[in-house]
């Protein structure tokens, strides 16, 4: 025979290979990643354009005033000239607040009319500001620091589950169709298991690599660069910890759906995979502002994806955390590939019932 | 030349193989035959490293095998399986690139397989969609694709329709005219019949038999002869190292191990009257697995 042996690499690209180009042919797999990308880009551009497009405050102004007040660019400015025509316009609901003159009762000379409360927009519009220090410029806004947390979690979490689900599928498909026996005497279970992570892998870091360009790119349309500028480092991290543990949730996964043979069978064996892939979810979304859970989180390996990027983005991570981390998570993940790779190779001839765990991890 | 050697080995406590030793001629199609649970799939899954041995050892030419002499092995596992949502074609040619061949290698021989399997048709089809029969074929495709120089194929027959088994055989003839050693199991005895130069009978996991086709005839199981007359047989019983099997009136089945007791008995028939028939029968294969296995 004129072939010569293929090695490790060749056969590990040639499986991730199948494993991409079957999973590319899927429909169902495409049109739920459209849906996620349009999702991902429609968030920003959407959030971005209602907040553009806020009708500005209609307000009506007693004409003898207008030349005395500051700037009133922000609001639609009615002019009336009488303070009956204005209470009237504030009564009808064409305007929400007018801007009178009053030049006894204060010292700015004029009067704000509401209709039930206190139009704060105008009054403070019209007010003196005293002059304001603050303290930590570093907190951010609350609001915002939230949907950060959930668009991290969430992009985590979704990709994590899809890519492991689909790796877990794959590992069954081989043992309840059979053709793993052939595969195992054609190529070592090692090729067959990293083949298999390495194309989901791929794939993962594809999809998210396209949902923080396409971020990117509508935080750049719509002009919110300086949102971009902030959040730019933590997304890049965030792109680098979660191959890394993608690779090690994928290992956990393969080695998970290996030791059952049905596809009926797999959510017993993957549940508690994917409980491990909520519980960062979760975690960051109710303590995004909690520094210690999050400090936890940026160290422990299957929950440093969201964790640490968390942190560089609130700015409290030092320049050598999410090294160290990524030290960690490196570390944990080789460990995981050894022992995973020795629960399917154990388990991959197994077919009927479960294979108990103790039986899959003897040597 | 393929030599099992001394091969054993258990599950649990449960011994499935006890000190298996034969071996597979280069160019000899060897049929590999036992009841079900015999241990066929067991010593098949060890000659192809899937399985470990708990001891012994496979050679190949006489070394031992590693896992790149397995390469050039040509495997059809007893639990068949392809990738359902495949297609038929780009399959066989992943295998035969999993294998070590070349792009285009494994795509020509993917076409010359598939043509000679009668499954040209079908190329671009999933493999879902094909009927048991052909997706029978397309397996067999997948275990040749790489050109082996070691067939190694469980129950290759089962499943498939009379056209089927004949192309199956062809591109067994051939690959054993072309030097490989060829083991195959089956359950079908009169095919193993047809086909095998050599047989190797297992029964709870030992071998009791192996050797070529004449060999194991001469030595288990005797020749039967048939004899029809016009007149009564009912001497037969007398003559000495004879053993009737079978008689009623002008009809008898017997045994005997001496070809010239044969000659003498019809030397009396025909002495007695009208002979209508004499025919030697060469014991079955059947007749001498149940010999062998009991």
């Amino acid at each position: 025979m004129s072939t010569v042996a293929p090695t490790f690499l060749q056969s590990t690209l040639l499986v991730s290979n199948r494993e991409i180009t079957m999973r590319l042919r899927s429909k169902a797999f495409l049109i739920s990643t459209g849906i996620l990308l349009l999702a991902a880009l429609a968030s920003i551009v959407i959030g971005s354009v209602v907040s553009a497009n806020a009708e500005p405050t209609k307000v009506a102004v007693q004409r003898s005033v207008i030349n005395a007040l500051p700037e009133l660019r922000q609001f639609a400015v009615t002019d009336v000239d009488t303070r009956a025509e204005a209470e009237k316009l504030v009564r009808s609901g064409a305007v929400e607040a007018a801007i009178v003159s009053n030049s006894k009762v204060s010292k700015l000379g004029i009067t704000v009319i509401g209709l039930s409360s206190p139009p704060s927009e105008v009054i403070s519009a019209v007010s003196l500001a005293p002059d304001l220090q603050l303290l930590d410029t570093s907190k951010k806004n609350p609001l915002l620091t939230y949907l950060v947390a959930l668009g991290f979690g969430l992009v985590f979490f979704m990709s994590a589950v899809t890519f492991g689900s689909t790796i877990a599928q794959s590992v069954v498909e081989e043992k309840s169709t059979r053709v793993v026996e052939i595969l195992m005497s054609t190529i070592p279970v090692r090729t067959l298991l990293a083949g298999k992570v390495l194309g989901n892998s791929i794939l993962a870091f594809a999809q998210i690599t396209l949902i923080a360009l396409l971020a990117s790119v509508g935080l750049l349309v719509t002009g919110q660069s300086t949102l971009l500028g902030t959040l730019g480092p933590s997304i890049i991290w965030f792109i680098v910890f979660f191959t890394f543990g993608f690779i090690l949730l994928a290992a956990l996964f393969a080695a998970a759906a290996s030791l059952v043979s049905r596809q009926e069978d797999m959510p017993s064996v993957t549940t508690p995979v994917t409980m491990l892939v909520m519980v960062p979810y979760v975690l960051v979304i109710l303590f995004n502002d909690n520094p210690i859970v999050l400090g936890i989180m940026s160290y422990v390996p299957f929950s440093a994806p969201v964790g640490m990027p968390m942190r560089i983005f609130l700015g409290t991570a030092q320049w050598w955390e999410p090294l160290l981390s990524l030290v960690i998570l490196l570390v944990s993940t080789a460990f995981v590939i050894v022992l995973g790779s020795r629960i399917y190779e154990n388990s991959l001839l197994r077919m009927g019932g479960r294979v108990k765990l103790r039986e899959a991890l003897a040597r | 030349m393929l030599q099992v050697d001394s091969v054993t080995k258990a599950y649990g406590g449960r011994v499935a193989l006890s000190d298996v030793s034969f071996g597979v001629g280069d160019g000899r199609i060897t049929g590999f035959v036992g009841a079900n649970g015999a241990g066929k799939t067991t010593t098949m899954r060890i000659i192809l490293g899937v399985l470990s041995a708990d001891s012994g050892t496979v050679r190949l030419g006489g070394a031992a095998l590693t896992r790149d002499d397995r390469r050039i092995f040509g495997y059809m596992p007893e639990e068949r399986g392809l990738y359902p949502k495949m297609k038929v074609a780009e399959q066989i040619t992943y295998f035969g690139r999993l294998h070590g061949m070349t792009a285009r290698d494994a795509a020509a021989s993917t076409t010359s397989l598939l043509e000679r399997l009668d499954l040209a048709a079908r190329s671009n089809d999933t493999v879902d969609s094909l009927s048991l029969g052909n997706q029978q074929r397309a397996q067999i495709a997948a275990a040749l694709v790489h050109k082996p120089e070691v067939l190694v194929l469980d129950e290759p027959f089962s499943g498939l329709d009379p056209l089927g088994v004949d192309s199956v055989l062809t591109v067994l003839r051939e690959a054993a005219s072309d030097g490989a050693p060829v083991l195959f199991s089956s359950h079908q005895l009169d095919l193993v019949e047809r086909l095998c130069d050599d047989l190797v009978i297992i029964a709870n996991g030992e071998i009791r038999a192996s050797g070529s086709r004449e060999q194991l005839r001469r030595e288990h199981g005797h020749d039967r002869y048939e004899l029809d007359v016009d007149g009564d047989l009912g001497w037969l019983r007398e003559v000495p190292g004879v053993t009737v099997v079978d008689f009623d009136g002008g009809h008898a089945l017997f045994e005997t191990a001496d070809a010239s007791v044969a000659q003498s008995v019809l030397k009396r028939a025909v002495a007695d009257g009208a002979v209508q028939r004499f025919a030697p029968q060469h014991p079955s294969l059947a007749q001498i697995f149940r010999e062998v296995i009991q």
